[in-house]
């Protein structure tokens, strides 16, 4: 009797959820005219034409290589400074370890409206507006603090011992971290990678704030086309649901670490 | 773990802390400047001191951005924080295939991307296209979000408990996953009744993540933008206009530097001051714990 209970709270939870998901699959198999004229819970007369606009046009999916040109940039740069910072962290106190690790967390609590701005006149004043290579820095805003966190919430879990075993056995600090640290945390780097991946993909305000044709990200090309022409559903429909993608395809690998990510590294 | 003292680890942050200083320090400073500063163009600047700081203060329009930002957050944080820890006590316990896709399906709304999560709800509530709007309206109700700001806010609401309850959902799920067997078992001899399981033994033990759970939706929420720019455009009117909306429109809309500037400062220290006050509550009750 329980179990029931259970299972029904749950089955309309994800009912909740998936309904809105499915109506954007829906959209983007009919064809605009059938979108606007009937009223159907499913495509009657199904097609992938909208899926065809994205794939051949150059401004659609110019803009899913943009972003993922930038989204990858952020996350090779984030990961890289966040280890070893994480392990310093992790293993060392020093002076003013305490405060600087709250200061990178108050990056994260930085509103983006409050940098759009600024970050424009600084990308622009060093000629970088436009650029991939910008929106990948800007993003390390937020970034490089989650991955500090969530790094450091894996790392804590290695026992020390094994740092000094290694020393003892003869490895060099880099032979060590790079032999027999980070195989043993591979774990809190994927899901690190993970977090700063969709942090970066699923953000627009600064992405759409500093590039302008040449880095155009999807999220942007999405806005843009909503205030120009507003009316072609069926394709923007579309192209919700290949952002939706990649994150779908990853989440099942990291759905035993994602409670952990999300908290910061603190679960 | 007794961590040892060491100076030179200093050396391992300093990357960290070059790229942050650039991609946080530097434009902040150029915030400060404008801040205090007034310009009639040309690229000529003169001292104002507070001025703009007085000026946005003592504004209607930040006041009322303000106050239907702490509104906004309060909702959501009212409703996403109970319902969350609701859902995570139904979540199957026993690892299994249900119980997997149940995680990934309730983590899903999270990852996708927020200009889409807008879009899904600005398909999803449309009248004369969307499921909700076209059954809302079937029924009888009135509804159009783009016109009527309460259900502007209503579509907002809903869309932000559909974007971020399963945040709740993991974070109070991953909380009751630890705690033993053993300690149901001795309850269960107590014969204590289903709420003081609950008061005595699940709600101590998912204290410290339901305290990450709620510093993460105060920030986020507080910072909105994305969602309610695509689904309304801060409209009807200034309804649905926020802060994060507001401040766009005043810097990058109107260019208004000295303002915007005054603005973003106060904003930042709002969220900061908040947010520190949750974050010692945090320590302070993870050193309680001894963990």
């Amino acid at each position: 009797m329980k179990i029931n209970k259970s299972a029904i709270v749950m089955i309309f939870y994800i009912l909740f959820l998936m309904l809105p998901i499915y109506w954007l699959i829906n959209m983007s198999l009919k064809t605009n005219q059938e979108i606007l004229s009937t009223f159907s819970l499913w495509p009657n007369d199904l097609t992938f034409d909208n899926y065809m606009v994205i794939f051949t046009d150059p401004s659609w999916y110019g803009g899913y290589l943009n972003s993922i040109t930038y989204v990858v940039m952020n996350t090779v740069i984030s990961v890289s400074v966040a280890l070893p910072a994480a392990y310093a962290f992790s293993r060392y106190n020093f002076m003013g370890d305490k405060h600087l690790f709250f200061w990178l967390l108050t990056n994260r609590m930085a509103p983006p409206a409050v940098f759009a701005l600024p970050f424009f006149q600084l990308y622009s004043s060093v000629g970088l507006f436009d650029t991939h290579i910008a929106v990948a820095l800007a993003h390390t805003l937020f970034n490089v603090p989650l991955a500090v966190w969530i790094l450091e919430g894996f790392m804590r879990g290695v026992p020390k011992e094994i740092d000094e075993t290694a020393y003892i056995d003869g490895y060099s600090f880099f032979g060590f971290f790079r032999k027999i640290f980070m195989p043993l945390i591979a774990s809190g780097i994927g899901v690190a990678a993970f977090f700063c991946f969709m942090f970066s993909w699923v953000e627009l305000l600064l992405s759409r704030t500093l590039t302008s044709v040449d880095a155009k990200s999807i999220a942007a090309t999405m806005t843009r086309t909503v205030s120009a022409s507003g009316l072609d559903w069926g394709v923007l429909a579309a192209a919700g649901v290949l952002t939706i993608i990649p994150g779908a395809l990853v989440i099942y690998f990291v759905r035993n670490h994602i409670a952990k990510g999300f908290a910061l590294g603190r679960v | 773990m007794k961590k040892t003292t060491n100076q030179k680890a200093w050396f391992m942050v300093l990357p960290v802390l070059l790229l942050v200083a650039f991609s946080a320090i530097i434009p902040l400073m150029t915030v400060v400047n404008y801040s205090v500063q007034d310009t009639f163009g040309n690229n000529e600047f003169f001292w104002v001191g507070l001025e703009w700081f007085e000026e946005i203060l003592g504004s209607e329009r930040m006041h009322d951005a303000l106050g239907r930002q702490a509104i906004f957050t309060t909702i959501i944080l009212l409703i996403e924080v109970p319902l969350g820890i609701f859902v995570a006590l139904h979540m199957p316990k026993k690892s299994g295939v249900w119980s997997s896709l149940c995680l990934v399906l309730c983590a899903l709304p999270l990852l996708i991307p927020w200009n889409v999560v807008g879009t899904i709800w600005q398909i999803f509530g449309r009248i004369d296209i969307g499921l909700l709007g076209y059954a809302l309206d079937q029924i009888g109700i009135d509804y159009n979000y783009t016109q009527d700001s309460f259900a502007a806010w209503i579509t907002i609401i809903v869309m932000d408990v559909w974007h971020w309850t399963s945040l709740v959902v993991l974070l109070s799920y991953a909380g009751l996953k630890s705690i033993p067997d053993a300690f149901y078992q001795a309850a269960k001899i107590d014969q204590a009744s289903r709420w003081s399981i609950f008061r005595h033994i699940e709600l101590p033990k998912m204290k410290g993540v339901l305290l990450i759970a709620i510093l993460l939706r105060f920030m986020d929420s507080f910072m909105i933008y994305t969602e309610p720019f695509v689904v309304t455009g801060g409209g009807p009117g200034n309804a649905t206009t926020f802060l994060s909306i507001d401040l766009v429109k005043m810097a990058i809309g109107q260019f208004d530097l000295g303002p915007a500037a005054a603005f973003s400062l106060i904003y930042f220290l709002v969220i900061l001051l908040v947010s520190w006050v949750f974050y010692t509550v945090m320590v302070h009750s993870d050193k309680e714990s001894g963990s």
